[in-house]
């Protein structure tokens, strides 16, 4: 029992940082119809944005602490955003309007030169950092085996809710939100009504970005260690976690994101390690099979 | 107050338009009509810049929009109920109407009261989603949409395509009032073209992309051209 909580801690502050690039995904799939390859790299660039943030600020003694995490946290974002904005610019904007696989490959393009831009920056090496958080909770200790809530694991948990709490607000209550729903829903009809859809599609992948920064954060601090080929796994797991939630779903981007770290920590617990990124996809594709939209995804059916 | 001025447009090789010339004046209700695939929603997509003239030039209030993107040239007081009515599915009665004034400066309380007292419906069904309505209500919803936007000239796609005669017939009499009430200008596409002529000020005939025949509602009505092409022979 204790076992199984602590799998459970450890899955749920995995299956968060799947999560939070989950909606980067459906968010831009839902807008564009297109599946942004290159969004794992972006996290990726979210990381080592954080990485570079670390040893500026913390290693150099400047700050520490929590404060130190907020502000690594926010240049990332930040910083991570612009990347984002400039990807759509320059890969994705011109080709709008051309057949339907060209956003496609030239996002898997995109992908590529992200991380040979990294590994010629910043070497091929993994890149350790100190631990910024050491110790946590302990919640149960049963015949010597303790249930630990580490304080990083809480803070992924805490930053990631209140993440995801703005950005519902965001998307749900605001004009911003409204225009961004608009797009996804009928583009032609939001140019319409004065919609300036090219600026709302380059905030919603500045919004993806920055959400994605803060998974890359996120993994840097609870991991830490990180290299330039970090994006290509993370990507690939939180695609799934998206296509398993519904893709074009942004509360199921989340729970697909949950159920996949669930899934792959508990499998990596119970039964083998070498076999939990079967195990994740095995479940993804038996879900298709018979909910071939998604947990939370709809049929496309509209009335006329 | 509009000029569509000697404009053509094609869809890749499928010419659409050819050297269309219109006019519509404050205050007037002008109506297009002519059978399907005629070039009559070309035209009023034309106007707001999707998919652009190839040639000739569209004026709106003394400015020249040729060029513009369409989200610009739908702020200056332009609105479209569009053909197929293009309602969000997803968004509830209420946001669809709200996006309508999404970039609108105004403030949308007192238009949503307007709104509300012109189609009682969609009040009632103001948390519905827009998917959700029938035909009817969903075209209530479009106009009402245009209208948040607080336009001069509005476009209007067929709003009759699909409706029980009651209806349409509510929905051209909320046309009515608004020209004759509010002042406003409208531009309306029409294959019921009986009815559209009769509320109209002025028509033109669209046959094949090209203007074929332009006049008075009246004289459109009594030629006999348009009475057989157009009004089956009959009323």
């Amino acid at each position: 029992m204790a076992y199984a909580l602590q799998q459970l801690i450890n899955g749920v502050s995995l299956g968060m940082i799947y999560g939070l690039i989950a909606v980067g995904y459906t968010m831009v799939y839902g807008i564009i119809g297109m599946i942004n390859f290159a969004h794992g790299d972006i996290f990726m660039i979210g990381a080592f944005v954080a990485l570079i943030s670390v040893v500026m600020f913390v290693s150099g003694g400047i700050m520490e602490g929590p404060a130190a995490i907020l502000l690594v946290l926010l240049i990332s974002m930040c910083i991570t955003a612009l990347y984002g904005w400039t990807v759509e610019r320059v890969a994705y904007r011109p080709l709008r309007g051309s057949f339907r696989l060209a956003p496609l490959i030239s996002a898997i393009g995109m992908s590529i030169v992200l991380q040979n831009y990294v590994q010629v920056a910043q070497g091929a090496r993994v890149k350790p950092i100190d631990a910024m958080l050491p110790g946590g909770v302990t919640i149960v200790e049963h015949q010597s085996f303790v249930v630990q809530f580490s304080y990083m694991q809480m803070l992924i948990i805490t930053v990631t809710l209140a993440v995801l709490a703005i950005f519902t607000w965001l998307v749900t209550r605001t004009p911003l939100g409204r225009a961004m729903r608009a797009c996804e829903q009928d583009r032609k009809m939001a140019a319409l009504l004065g919609i300036d859809t090219d600026r709302t599609i380059s905030l919603t992948f500045v919004i993806g970005a920055a959400l994605a920064a803060v998974a890359g954060t996120m993994f840097l601090l609870r991991y830490g260690v990180i290299d330039f080929y970090i994006g290509f796994l993370a990507g690939v797991k939180a695609f799934t976690a998206a296509v398993l939630g519904g893709i074009g779903s942004l509360p199921g981007a989340v729970l697909g994101g949950l159920l996949i770290g669930l899934i792959e920590t508990f499998w990596s617990a119970y039964f083998s390690v070498q076999y939990k990124d079967v195990a994740a996809f095995s479940i993804l594709a038996i879900t298709l099979i018979f909910m071939p939209t998604g947990l939370l995804g709809r049929a496309e059916v509209e009335k006329v | 107050m509009l000029a569509v001025d000697t404009v053509s447009t094609a869809y890749g090789a499928v010419q659409a338009l050819r050297e269309v010339s219109i006019t519509v004046a404050q205050g007037e209700i002008v109506t297009l009509v002519g059978a399907n695939g005629a070039g009559k929603s070309t035209l009023l997509m034309t106007i707001c810049g999707d998919p652009r003239a190839r040639s000739g030039r569209v004026v709106f209030e003394d400015r020249d929009i040729t060029a513009l993107p369409t989200h610009e040239i739908m702020r200056l007081g332009l609105a479209q109920v569009p053909e197929g009515r293009r309602v969000f599915p997803r968004m509830s009665v209420m946001e669809n109407l709200l996006m309508g004034a999404q970039v609108a400066r105004h403030d949308p309380a007192p238009l949503l009261r307007q709104v509300f007292a012109l189609f009682p419906r969609l009040e009632e069904r103001q948390s519905q989603r827009g998917g959700t309505l029938s035909g009817g209500e969903q075209q209530m919803l479009a106009i009402g949409r245009a209208l948040m936007s607080k336009p001069r000239l509005l476009l209007l796609d067929e709003p009759s395509l699909g409706l029980a005669p009651l209806i349409v017939r509510q929905i051209f009499a909320a046309i009515r009032e608004l020209n004759e009430k509010e002042g406003l200008t409208v531009l309306l596409v029409e294959q019921n073209a009986y009815q559209a002529l009769r509320l109209a000020h002025r028509g033109y005939v669209l046959v094949n992309g090209r203007i074929t025949l332009a006049g008075s509602g009246r004289e459109l009505l009594a030629m006999p051209e348009v009475r057989d092409a157009y009004l089956g022979g009959g009323h």
